[in-house]
């Protein structure tokens, strides 16, 4: 018989092992799952984890972790600091389609001029869109205790709604011959989000993403609104002893999470997509959601769990290109990730104690 | 606009036809919260349902097997979520979501030799007088077995809930789990009962929608019911009878939206596509006015020596 | 480690198949927007694929990549594809217009070819079908077959393509039948069966007996089956599973021919830029087989309509055709160009209600 015994504290050395362990497992079993598809789990496993770093073409898909990993962390980090005080905004998606909407719609209002301030107002505008779309529900829940996982998850199709009728409507390209879609702003020097190095992967998004993932640090460690935000999550009655003012705690988790996310979307439709168009969205919002808790809702985990998510993104195009593997084989195989990066997590906070039937 | 063109009697019985997989979905997902247990992944569940009932539908020859396979997919994947979040306490919600990911490729892996296919028809209640009664007839008495088994289900779990012992437990268990514990109750077994209830249920509504519904098999076709589902059990505040009249509103208005359209009536269409997701908030807010709160432990972690 | 000789045993049990790419062989690559499971869009590209491997053998190689989403994901993809040493490259949804220009920049001696858009280059080709001939025919046999004259139609998206399929439907039922009137749903979404399937019903349920669609899944037809009588096309493929229901004739997207076309160009080295927009002539929109459920009569003149779209002797547009104000558009005999075809974003004379902006 095993037993599970809860650890004093959380174990050091798992937490940096379970990780591994995890990624190890998920090869063992996407391995066989490959196999069963016909496909070499050698070659596919490589193809997935190795190519994108260390291949031939590793040198264009190392910035590509950026491209696709920034956004996530971005997100992520917002959403994590509301998780930690037990504040659910799943409707980050959401966020993430307003935001774009109000920073592509500054910059094309605009157009054609061009003028250094034109991006600095798009990033103010994304990052105000997607606080506005997060503080309905924030203002919901203060003032009716509605519950926010509900109202920012069905923000989320509303604003999926307002994407099609702007790309359709307002946004439209004048010039597009009738398409639906916005101008590409790529074509649109003072508003195009271009990397800040060439070829690097590297544009203002993914800057933002790092001063993200610093300022959350600093804030859950050194200062006072982070010491709250974690003694809510932790002991919520000891947070009422400590006087922390809980309404001032969700406006600021969704609006920090709402903000964050309108500046993931405004720097994509700024930058890697280009324009404002029906089906601009591609789940991000949902996706990061899984990064924060892959990063143990810690900035330095979640800045990894973002390239790692990024990695198998990348890594499972190349395999279905290459080897042949269907899309959901790749889906199927992510799942699985998760599933043992979760599982494990269980090493970290317990230790499994053998003890004799008698005992029990 | 012509109003006149939208038929009440009709409009009522396809109400009922488009709410019958998300108040499936919910009724299982309500138990499951209940007991203390919160699971994101009634998409994933609903789809490989889908795909599960399918598929035996297709190699069988008969509906109802499909129905009884695609229970026992649902509750076959909520087995891993109870695994991991039962026995290797991970955090439910993320579980959820890896386990909607999870569903999606699996149920595409699987279908690949079943698109295009076309299953047999379930069958249709017809009783001789009730369903020619001229209004009722048609709103009542001319559905498929599903829709009233949906709605058995629910009065069942109602029933169960309120009035039985092992109601009570599992009340008790999703309220505090400690307690539950301390009076000797295997909180863990019943939670994993719950989930895997909670997934047969997931399971029947996506079958319902490509068995039934649509009928065919295309990769992702509950397109995002499952969400709906979880918002359902929110919305009805824990409440079984309430699961039903959220499912019939949340139909009802999806329905009535596209009458809207048909019928020719000046409101922006993207607004009236709008309009399903807006009013659940509206009401939502409405109700806030009641105070029933959800299950105290929801989502919480249980270990016996803590 | 045992992990890695678990891994060492699979990879020599399998043997280790790695690619060694014979030079000779042209490589085609294929980008999707769906799954190739849907059964619709994607699904018929993808057959198209598998058509120009079964025709070309081991002369060629082709690979796919589903459920790309449009914009940076879809330029990875295309440029991944081009690294891998990929000749020709299908994007097949017009949201991978700006991509597919981008990534052909940087690869000139790369062939892309863009489905439905209209951004050409050096290397870019665009290529796209009429499907609003056959809903010409689609139309023709809607008019003559309605009794209560009302047809209903479901729209995905409002954009021109959708717009100029109710269009041609309209002109030619209104053609045969001056009573018929048209409902439209917009679904506002590409792909969600069972929205779909309750837009039929709604339809349906107010009074249309035929149903027309331009959204992918079978579920209008399975509506229009439960419903009795009440006909349907299928719509992007045959769907001939629904033949003794309520199938009457369907639109085919039939891109094999145009697929094995231009690998051959490509293997031969006579590839060229050009903007293809073929319909029925060239077998790109294929008319499936129309039902005994429609009287032979009907059946020959919608015959004989397919076979004059077809030869190029009658155009989909021809005069004299009213805009919905009625303001004139084309005059008696006048046939409309390509470009207003190619951004249509108005109804013409007779349709009622708004396009959704």
């Amino acid at each position: 018989m095993f037993k599970l015994e809860k650890r004093p504290q959380p174990s050091q050395a798992f937490a940096y092992l379970t990780p591994i362990l995890a990624i190890v497992a998920t090869m063992i079993a996407g391995g066989l799952l490959f196999m069963m598809l016909g496909k070499n789990p050698f070659e596919s496993i490589r193809t997935i984890f190795w190519d994108p770093l260390f291949g031939e073409f590793a040198f264009y898909y190392r910035p590509q972790l950026l491209v696709k990993g920034g956004p996530l962390i971005l997100i992520a980090i917002g959403l994590s600091l509301g998780f930690r005080a037990g504040i659910w905004n799943i409707g980050a998606e959401g966020q993430y389609i307003v935001g774009a909407i109000c920073g592509a719609g500054v910059g094309l209002a605009f157009y054609p001029l061009e003028a250094w301030f034109i991006f600095p107002l798009m990033i103010i505008a994304g990052a105000f869109g997607g606080w506005v779309w997060a503080m309905i529900p924030a203002l919901l829940k203060v003032r009716f205790q509605t519950n926010e996982i509900l109202v920012s998850l069905m923000l989320v199709y509303v604003a999926e709604q307002l994407l099609a009728s702007m790309s359709l409507g307002l946004l439209k390209n004048p010039d597009g011959h009738g398409f639906p879609g916005s101008r590409n702003l790529k074509d649109y020097p003072s508003a195009f989000n271009d990397e800040v190095i060439t070829g690097s992967g590297m544009h203002w998004g993914v800057v933002a993403a790092f001063i993200a993932v610093i300022f959350a640090y600093i804030l859950l460690n050194r200062h006072m609104l982070g010491f709250s935000i974690r003694l809510t999550g932790e002991a919520p009655r000891a947070a009422r002893f400590a006087s922390v003012n809980p309404t001032r705690l969700i406006l600021f988790c969704l609006g920090m999470s709402g903000a964050l996310a309108g500046l993931a979307g405004l720097f994509e439709v700024a930058g890697p997509a280009g324009q404002i168009s029906i089906d601009f969205n591609t789940g991000y919002g949902f996706t990061a959601i899984i990064v924060a808790f892959l990063g143990r809702l810690h900035p330095v985990g979640i800045l990894f769990a973002g390239l790692l998510m990024a990695l198998t993104y990348i890594g499972g195009e190349i395999a279905q290109a290459n080897l042949g593997l269907p899309a959901a084989a790749i889906q199927l195989f992510q799942g699985m990730l998760l599933f043992f990066l979760l599982a494990v997590d269980l090493l970290t906070n317990y230790r499994i104690k053998r003890i004799s039937k008698e005992a029990v | 606009m012509d109003l006149s063109a939208i038929n009440p009697a009709l409009l009522l019985a396809s109400l009922l036809v488009a709410a019958t997989p998300i108040l499936l979905a919910g009724i299982g997902e309500l138990v499951v919260e209940r007991a203390g247990v919160l699971n994101l992944g009634v998409e994933g569940m609903m789809i490989t349902g889908a795909i599960c009932g399918f598929m035996a539908t297709i190699v069988t020859g008969t509906p109802l097997l499909g129905f009884i396979f695609a229970a026992l997919g649902g509750a076959g994947l909520a087995f891993l979520f109870a695994l991991l979040t039962q026995y290797t306490l991970a955090n439910q919600v993320a579980s959820g979501l890896a386990l909607t990911l999870f569903g999606l490729g699996l149920s595409s892996l699987l279908g690949q030799d079943y698109v295009g296919l076309k299953p047999p028809s379930t069958p249709q209640l017809d009783i001789p007088v009730l369903s020619d009664l001229p209004f009722l007839g048609t709103v009542l008495f001319s559905h498929d077995l599903m829709v009233y088994f949906g709605i058995g289900l629910v009065a069942a779990v109602w029933a169960v809930l309120k009035y039985t012992r092992a109601g009570l437990v599992l009340r008790a268990v999703g309220e505090n789990h400690e307690a539950a514990h301390a009076l000797g109750y295997k909180v863990v077994r019943i939670r994993v009962l719950a989930i895997l209830f909670g997934g047969a249920c997931a399971g029947l509504g996506g079958a319902y929608i490509s068995l039934v519904r649509v009928p065919q098999w295309t990769e992702g076709m509950t397109a995002g019911a499952g969400w709906i589902a979880l918002a359902l059990v929110v919305f009805a505040s824990w409440k079984p009878w309430r699961v039903l009249l959220g499912a019939w509103l949340f139909g009802g208005v999806t329905v009535l939206q596209l009458n809207f359209q048909a019928a020719g009536v000046a409101i922006p269409v993207e607004y009236l596509s709008m309009s399903p997701y807006i009013i659940t908030i509206v009401v939502l807010v409405i109700m806030s006015a009641d105070k029933s709160r959800a299950p105290a432990s929801l989502g919480r972690i249980f270990h016996a020596s803590s | 480690m045992k992990f890695t000789k678990l891994l060492a045993t699979a990879a020599v049990a399998l043997g280790v198949a790695t690619s060694a790419f014979a030079d000779d062989k042209t490589k085609v690559g294929f980008v999707y927007v769906g799954p190739v499971g849907d059964g619709g869009w994607t699904y018929e590209h993808n057959k198209g694929r598998l058509a120009v491997e079964a025709e070309f053998g081991d002369k060629v190689e082709t690979v796919y990549v589903e459920n790309v989403p449009e914009g940076a994901d879809a330029e990875r993809v295309m440029t991944q594809m081009a690294l891998q040493g990929a000749d020709l490259i299908f994007t097949t949804s017009f949201g991978y217009m700006d991509p597919t220009i981008n990534v052909a920049k940087k690869f000139p001696n790369v062939k892309f070819e863009h489905a439905t858009g209209y951004k050409t280059a050096e290397n870019v080709s665009v290529y796209s079908a009429r499907f609003y001939e056959g809903r010409a025919i689609q139309g023709h046999i809607a008019g003559n077959m309605t009794e209560s004259n009302i047809i209903g139609y479901i729209g995905s998206f409002p954009i021109p393509e959708v717009i100029r399929g109710i269009n041609s439907a309209f002109i030619h039922a209104r053609k045969v039948n001056p009573d018929v009137q048209f409902k439209i749903v917009w679904a506002y979404t590409w792909f969600d069966p069972a929205k779909e399937a309750d837009a039929a019903k709604v339809l349906i349920e107010q009074g249309a007996d035929v149903i027309l669609q331009h959204t992918d899944s079978t579920a209008p037809l399975a509506a229009a089956a439960a419903a009795g009588n009440v006909i349907g096309f299928g719509q992007a493929s045959d769907m001939a599973e629904f033949k003794d229901g309520p199938r009457v004739s369907s639109i085919i997207d039939d891109w094999a021919p145009y697929y094995i076309a231009r690998t051959k160009a490509v293997m031969d080295g006579t590839w060229a830029t050009k903007s293809t927009w073929d319909g029925i002539g060239a077998g790109m929109v294929g008319i499936g087989d129309i039902t005994d459920k429609v009287p032979a009569s009907v059946k020959a003149e919608a015959l004989a309509l397919k076979d004059a779209l077809a030869s190029g002797e009658y155009h989909a547009f021809t005069g004299p055709i009213n805009k919905q104000d009625g303001s004139p558009w084309l005059a008696e005999g006048e046939t409309a160009d390509d470009g207003t075809l190619a951004g249509m974003n108005f109804y013409v004379e007779g349709l009622e209600g708004d396009i959704p902006q």
